[in-house]
Order: C-alpha cells, then structure tokens, then sequence
C-alpha cells in the first residue's frame, strides 16, 4: 500500500466493484420534489419498493408523487401484456394525480427481462395524452446519483427546439398560472440591460431552488444572464435549447446528460471544474466568462472572503487526512474542496470516472494538490469495500466519509466517519454554501471533540486476527 | 403489475438475511446489482449495530447480464470463505437472479469444494414468498441442514437435558423488540426452573445446532418465525413445541399452563398456577391497573388494531379482554396466513380487515374514527393526519421502534410495557374530562382532514362557535360526523340545532 515515491500526477486505479452505494432510482425521491408536475413510476419489483421505502424514511408518507408498478410473475413470464398493464397504471395516476409527466424508471427487472419502455412509452404517451419520459436507472448499470443523470439525459430529448414553442408552452402553462395566481414569483427579474452580449446558457443539474436562485445571481454579477435550466421547477417549463447553445453541468455525475446535449442537441459543453467550495465556485465562473469572453469581477475578493468567514471550521481540520469510500460521484470535487481547506487524502473512491466529463475538475484537483504542497490522491474507480477497509485501518485516516452501511461500525472501531448521503441532500453549491459542506465535514470532529474526555472510543471488542 | 405506494413486508431475501445475519459468523452473498445490499444500512442504522453487517454483493452487473455470472460467484464465496473463515455461508437469491435463473446450486457445490465453512442455497423463491415466509423457510433450511450433518457423522445427542430444558426459536435481528423480548423470555423461563438450552437464531452458532434435540420441547413466541422449524423438529425428533405468545397477562398465563403440562409429560411434576397468580396479581401490575379506577374511561373507547399476525392478534385480545376496550377492527398484513388470524381475533373484534394495501386501512380508519390506532409506522402516519393517536405495535418500524431502554412485549414485564403504551396512546382520561367541562384550551380552527370526505356544507356562526368550543382532539370527528347526519338528511347549513340534532343520533 505503501507509494514507491511521491506521486505527482494523478494514479487511477480500478478494484473489484464489491461497494455499497444507493441504487440510482433513489433520484425520484429528489427529483420529484423538484420538478413539481411529474409523477415517477418506478417499474420493478418489491426489492425496489423496499428499498424506496427504507432509504427515503419520511418522505414516503407525505403523499410522494412516486408510486411503484410492482411486477408480478405473471409479467416477468409474459403472460400479462406489458402495454396492457402500463396503460391501467398510467390511466390511474393520470385520473389521481394528473401529472404533466410521467417519468417511467427502468430498473434491472426491465432489463432482464427486455421490457421495451422505449418502444411502449410514444405510443402510450399518445394514447393517454401526456408526456412519458423514459430513464433506465438499474443497479445493473449505474450507481446512485447517477439516476438523476438518466433522467436528465432523457429529458434533454424532450426540451422544445426555438423560441416559436415558447407561446405553446405558455398555452400550456395558462392553467398552472392561473393555479399560482397571487403567488410570489421567486424567479429573478431579469433586465435586460443588466446583461452583457453572450450566446444562450443552459446549465443542467438538478439542484434545490435556493442554490439555483444562488447561482444565477452569482452569475448575473458578471453579466451573464442563464437562458434556462435542465431541469426546471415544472416539466411544462423545459429550457428551450437550440442548435449552439452553450451548457455547463453543475453536478460531476452528469456525463450522459452532457454527451446528450453535444451529441443529439448540438450544444457546446463548458467544461469547468463544479462550483462546490468557494474556490470550485469562482473557477468554474472564470470559465464560463472565459468562454464568453467577459472578464470577471470582483471574483478574487469574493473567494478571499469567503474562505475567511471559514476559518473557525477549517482551523478543526487543517492538517488532518480524508478518506473517500466512495458511493456518489461528489468525490473528486469535495476531495479538492477539502484539500484547499488543508486537509490531505490518500484515497478517493468513486463509482465511476468520465475523465472526460470531470477533466477540468481533475486537472484542478492536480492543481490544488500541487499549491497545497500534498500527495495526490489515489483515484480508485469502482472500490471493492473490503479492501478499503483494511487500508482504513493501516491508514488510520482521521475522517472517512462513507455510506451509512459502514459508519456505525467504523465510529465503534474508533475512526470518524461521516455519512456520504448528506452531502446529495444538503445545499453544497456556490459561495454561500461553502459552510454547510464544512459544517457536515467537521461534525463528527466536533461531536467527537466534545466526548474525547470520556474515554470511549472504542466500543468493540479485539477482534482475534486469524 | 400493481400500482404501490409502501408495503408492510419486504422482499424474501429480506428475510433470509435476517435470518443469516442473526447467527454468529454466518456470512450472507447476495447475488444482485449494485445497490441491493442496503440490507446493511437497515441493520446498520435500525439497530445500531456496531459489527460490520455480515452481508456482501456478488454484483451482477452488464457483463453478468451477457455471460452469466461464471466464476464470479464461486469466486465470491471463497474469497470470502478466506477472509472471515465464516461456519457458513449463505447464497441469497434476489428478484434479479430470480429471473436469470443461473444454477446457482451448482456454483453452491462448486464453492462448497473450497470453501472450508458449509455453503447452502436459501431456498426461496423471491415471487412466491415474503420476507417473514423466508426467514421461516431459511431458519427451517438452516437448522435442518446442521441436525441432518449431525445425524450423518453419529454427532447428534438427542439424549435430553436433566432438568427441563427449552430451545426459544425465533428471535432475529430487526425484529420488533426481539431483544428485549428474548431477555424477557429467558428470565420468565427461570422463574419457571426452565433451562434455556439454545436461543436461536440470534447470536447462535450453527455448532451449537446439534444440541437442539437436547431441549424438552420448544418455545416459538412469534407466529411469523420459527414455526416450520419447531414442526420440523417435532416430526423428526418428536420434540413438542408450544405457540402461545406470552403477550398479555392471560396469554401468558395460558403460555405457561402449556409448558407445563408439557414438561410434565415428560416425566417433570410442576404446578406453576400460583406463580402465574402471583405474578397475575401482585408482580405485574397490568392486571390491577385495568382494575383501577383511572381505566374506567377507557371503557368502551374505540381503537383499531393493525400490524403482522403476533402482535396484532395478541394486542386485540389485551384491548379486548384484559381492559375492556371496544376493538371495532383488527387486521392483519399477514394475508399468506389469514385464517388463523380470523380464528384468533373474531370475537374480540367487531370486524376483520385482511389486506397489505394501506390505503384500505387508512380508509378504513378514517370512517371508523377510532379513540386510538395500534399499528405500524404507517398507521402512525395516517392517525397523525386525521388527529388520533396511535401506538406502534408491529413493524415495518423505523429507528424509535429500537429503544435502548428495557421495553419488552412478552412475559410479565411486558405487559406492563403494553399497559402503559395503550393507556398513553388514549388521551389522558381525566385531562379528557376536565377538556370537556371547561371547553378546551385549545382555539385553532378546525382543518378538514384530508382522508375523510369532503366539507361542502356552511357552518352558521353560532355553530361554528360551539364546535370552537369542542376540545381540539374530538373536534375533527365531531365535525365531520355532523356534517354526514346534516347532508343524510339534507340539511344545507349547520345551526346550532342540527348540531344537536347530530349529536343526539350519532353521538357526535
């Protein structure tokens, strides 16, 4: 385990792909909280229910517009009629919920047994009259938050082509903005004026409205106006993206959204590093104005700023090393954040690795490395969990984030663990987040800060080494 | 295809590795995709586990999916055959390997061959069975598996113990209070001069199996888990079993009556009645306190009861006979094993509700509008929207349904537990009248609860200030149950006197 020499490029490394991470249909109970007319219909079977269920805790009793098409072995044998049986749930969730779509999420089962969702989904759409967005989002492909990038990938298909739309779409929307009437309009006066001359900017990522309110204004100060966001508040609100369009991802799981948009939607990609901690924030800004050619303002300050509001966290793990287990694709971006923040990391797992799609954040990573006057890490791609156990152990890393199969039993062994998911649901994005990324970091710290007086740390017996 | 929104069991292999994980170094490999194994997190998250969860993936992924899974299995299984040197490992079928019907007993053998721990199959088919189907099937699997090992190499000693003995069967990890209950058992069994000779599955050891044969018969306290195995061991070892739940001060006592007639069968010369009258009368105070004067209001009440077979049965009985509660419907989830839940419950109960779709319950609890709901989480959820509360008594649970604190539902101690869940749940007797008298404190206005039907009727002002009036927690329900009498006899606007008017036919 132990490094020959110093590394001073990145090193990836692939294992045996034994690791614990979510199955990616966990993205409906995220993404049907943001985009507010869709229903998710999971197409599975009782092993996903169960899971949707456990992982999504509450929220499943809040009337979620998510339900399962829970197959039986009558269609796993084909006796019973995909399409025949599709059409009766749509029929019903379109009676109960009226939905302005239905995303249908395929999962491993539809796989296995080639159930054509694709095929079935424009002729039922027809049929039914409302839109159904097909993802494939199985465990047999794909790992967790990458669910989200399916979905985004499929809907990109289904964004209006130029601006003559846009009165159809209003039609559309007349019956949703008589139900808002009176509501506040959260979205942003945008003036004209305010903006400098640049080519449409479509940003995808699904993010929570305060981040995306965020964002745009961060990116406003510099005269960049966004022309739309992949995906919006509402399906009935899809961007309308045309023929050299730019795009920029603000997440760094979603690669197949991003190869959809160059490929199918002929859009230029704006590769930057992800605006997660101050210093990911104000380099993918500097891209994106570089790109458009307007020279940034007031960006230097800014960060500067930021990492000083900082210092009291940063001070509680300056020095200290970070362990990434690997689940959820946030990795690279949070290993850089917290490298900056002086922290160092010996391994970074990861599901998967677009080098391509992450290359500007890969290469920042190098970068800050370099500045902060530490190894690389390790890069290591689909992560057997047992072995890194046994390199936790030797390593003695003083924060492992890791799932929340693993924490428990870590935190009884004596090593700070903090829960990987949190960081999926917490707002990280841009400059004002900045905190709640450390805030999340330190805790265990804290916590654990506060208890170190008892003499408790480890809570299991020696295990007898055979 | 079946349009769900939640479910009260999970899949078999839920079940099956509950089953695996409660023994000690019994390693379970799942064969699924990535994502399957959260498993892990339950167990890791529910129960606050400090051990790594005994449970690993042979993933099956795209290059499984186009040429079978080859060696990956068997190397799975040896590799960690190796690593954790396991008495055994258990191959859990999914969903997904359901229907890629890969022989896998065959990679069974092959493992079996390197592997120095025993290697065995869970037997159960992921669309037939559900998750307390499968535990009951795995633990039948694995004990018969190790008796008949025994057998073959002269091992077995069916000699039994000296004094009576009994083997508990059933208690497993994630199990609704199973720790507590377990504890509880053990103690109940020594105040009874009862040895216990294995508890499984929880923390035993597959070594430890052989001696099963040893006890005098065996105690299985759940219905869901534990029964096919007790069957097993009395047909093939003529080992009487009792099924009583000891829930509940009667059903204890009638536990207890059949262990000893039991054991005394076997040659044992025990009296327990007046342990049990003791205990009944003076050690648990569940009897008193239903004789006391504070549960005279209770009297008549009305609660639904819902939940998995054990609990729900055994709880309808307690309200029922034991504090003179009115139990207008029990139900159960357990449908697989319904008639003997009808059997159980009929007459303490006015109806029977079998069904796992929750919304029938939540429909039904609405137009019922119980005192108090005992149920799962999810009943919790439905009694939180429509104001009436509820006790959890059966899982699906979340973490609260874990407590660290000694919170048994067997035996004597738990029925004090019980005693104090249902008479918490009711709102506080006395607090209810004194709320009645003085017209409550409570001033918010009266919100239409989603379930129940629809308000379309016009409150007059003075009615409206006489349902203010109303304690909050009643108030819902005396709403509604106006505006059916009014809109049965088409009255259009609430007065003061259509509200009395309801009030004196329906009791609003």
């Amino acid at each position: 385990m132990t490094a020959l020499q110093e590394p001073t490029s990145l090193q990836f490394d692939c294992e045996s792909g034994n690791y614990h991470t979510f199955c990616p249909i966990s993205c409906v109970a995220w993404l049907y909280q943001k985009i507010e007319d869709s229903f998710f219909l999971v197409i599975g079977t009782k092993t996903c229910g169960y899971f949707l269920q456990n992982a999504m805790g509450v929220m499943i009793f809040a009337e979620p517009r998510y339900a399962m098409a829970e197959l039986e072995e009558g269609d796993i044998s084909a006796q019973l009629k995909d399409y025949e049986e599709l059409k009766r749930l749509c029929l019903q969730i379109k009676r109960d919920r009226n939905p302005s779509v239905i995303v249908w999420i395929g999962t491993c089962t539809t796989e296995i047994i080639k159930m054509d969702l694709e095929g079935l989904a424009p002729q039922l759409e027809s049929e039914i009259g409302i839109p159904i967005v097909t993802a494939r989002a199985n465990g047999l492909d794909y790992a967790f938050t990458q669910g989200e990038d399916t979905v985004l990938a499929a809907m990109a298909h289904k964004c209006p082509k130029n601006v003559k739309v846009e009165s159809e779409k209003e039609e559309r929307n007349a019956i949703h903005k008589l139900l808002n009437f009176g509501r506040k309009k959260e979205d942003i006066k945008q003036e004209e004026s305010e903006y400098k001359e640049h080519p449409p900017l479509v940003l995808f990522g699904s993010l929570p409205d305060p981040v995306v309110t965020n964002l745009t204004l961060e990116l406003k100060k510099q005269g960049i106006k966004i022309d739309g966001w992949l995906p919006a508040k509402r399906y009935t609100e899809l961007p309308v993206i045309d023929e050299g369009y730019y795009v920029s991802g603000v997440n760094p799981f979603l690669s197949r959204t991003a190869t959809t948009l160059m490929r199918r939607r002929k859009c230029k990609l704006i590769g930057a590093p992800f605006p997660i901690g101050p210093d990911g924030t104000r380099a993918w800004i500097e891209k994106i104005c570089s790109v458009f050619n307007i020279e940034p303002q007031g960006l230097e300050e800014r960060e500067a700023k930021i990492w000083e509001s900082l210092e009291d966290y940063i001070k509680l793990i300056r020095g200290k090393s970070v362990f990434f287990m690997g689940d959820n694709l946030l990795e690279i971006s949070l290993a850089r954040f917290l490298i900056r923040c002086g922290m160092t990391c010996p391994e970074i797992g990861i599901p998967y690795m677009d080098k391509r799609y992450q290359k500007a954040e890969l290469d920042f990573l190098e970068k800050t490395c370099k500045e902060m006057g530490v190894p690389v890490p390790k890069i290591v791609e689909k992560p057997d969990n047992y072995n890194q156990i046994q390199r936790i152990y030797e390593l003695k890393p003083d924060l492992v984030i890791t799932g929340m199969a693993h924490a428990n039993p870590l935190e009884a062994r004596g090593i700070n663990t903090k829960w990987s998911v949190e960081f999926t649901f917490a707002q990280i994005h841009g400059f004002t987040n900045a905190r709640d990324i450390l805030e999340l970091a330190t805790r265990p710290l804290r916590r654990n800060n506060n208890l170190k007086e008892l003499g408790w740390e480890k809570l299991v017996k020696e295990e007898a080494k055979i | 295809m079946k349009l769900a929104y939640w479910m009260y069991a999970g899949p078999a292999h839920i079940g099956t590795l509950r089953i695996a994980s409660s023994f000690k170094n019994v390693h379970a490999i799942m064969h699924a995709p990535l994502g399957d194994d959260y498993f892990n997190v339950m167990r890791s998250m529910l129960e606050r586990e400090r051990d790594f969860t005994p449970v690993t993936a042979s993933v099956v992924d795209r290059n499984v999916l186009a040429r079978g899974s080859q060696e990956k299995v068997v190397n799975n299984i040896v590799r960690k055959d190796g690593e954790e040197n396991p008495d055994l490992i258990v191959l859990t079928p999914t969903c997904t390997s359901s229907i890629l019907q890969e022989d896998l007993a065959n990679f069974v053998d092959r493992a079996q061959m390197d592997a120095k721990g025993d290697v065995l199959l869970a037997d159960v088919n992921h669309y037939r069975y559900n998750e307390f189907q499968a535990a009951d099937r795995t633990l039948h699997q694995i004990v018969k598996f190790y008796l008949e090992k025994a057998q073959k190499k002269n091992q077995l000693s069916t000699e039994k113990t000296e004094n009576p003995s009994v083997n508990i069967i059933g208690i497993s990890t994630l199990g609704f209070h199973n720790q507590h209950d377990c504890r509880e058992l053990k103690q109940l069994m020594k105040d009874l001069g009862i040895e216990v000779n294995e508890v499984i599955p929880d923390g035993a050891s597959v070594h430890n199996l052989k001696n099963l044969p040893k006890a005098w018969f065996n105690l299985v306290p759940y219905r869901e888990l534990g029964l096919a195995t007790a069957q097993y061991l009395q047909e093939s070892f003529n080992l009487p079993y009792v099924d009583i739940t000891p829930m509940g001060v009667v059903e204890t006592a009638r536990c207890i009556r059949k262990i000893q007639q039991i054991i005394n069968e076997q040659g044992a010369n025990v009296n327990y009645e007046e342990y049990i009258n003791e205990q009944t009368l003076y050690v648990s105070q569940a009897a008193w306190f239903s004789r006391s004067i504070d549960c005279q209001n209770l009297t008549g009440k009305k609660a639904v009861v819902f939940g998995d077979n054990t609990h729900a049965a055994a709880l309808t009985k307690i309200l029922a006979r034991e504090m003179g509660i009115h139990v207008v419907l029990a139900g159960t989830y357990c449908k697989y094993d319904a008639e003997w839940f009808k059997e159980q419950v009929s007459e303490y109960c006015d109806e029977v509700l079998i069904s796992d779709d929750n919304g029938a319950i939540g429909d039904a609890i609405a137009r019922i509008e119980p005192s108090a709901i005992f149920g799962t989480q999810m009943e919790r959820h439905v009694g939180k929207r429509l104001d009436i509360p509820c006790g959890v008594i059966a899982a699906p649970i979340h973490i609260q349904n874990f407590p660290i604190g000694y919170k048994p539902f067997c035996g004597y101690e738990g029925t004090n537990q019980i005693a104090d869940l249902i008479y918490n749940s009711f709102t506080l007797g006395m607090e209810d009248h004194l709320l009645e008298i003085f017209g409550g404190h409570d001033t918010k206005e009266v919100i239409t609860k989603g379930i129940s039907a629809d308000s379309d009727l016009n409150w007059n002002k003075e009615a409206q200030t006489e349902l203010n009036k109303v304690p909050g927690f009643v108030r819902g329900k005396v709403k509604r149950n106006t505006e059916k009498f009014a809109r049965e006899r088409g009255f259009s606007e609430i007065t003061l006197e259509v509200m009395y008017a309801a009030k004196e036919a329906v009791g609003a």
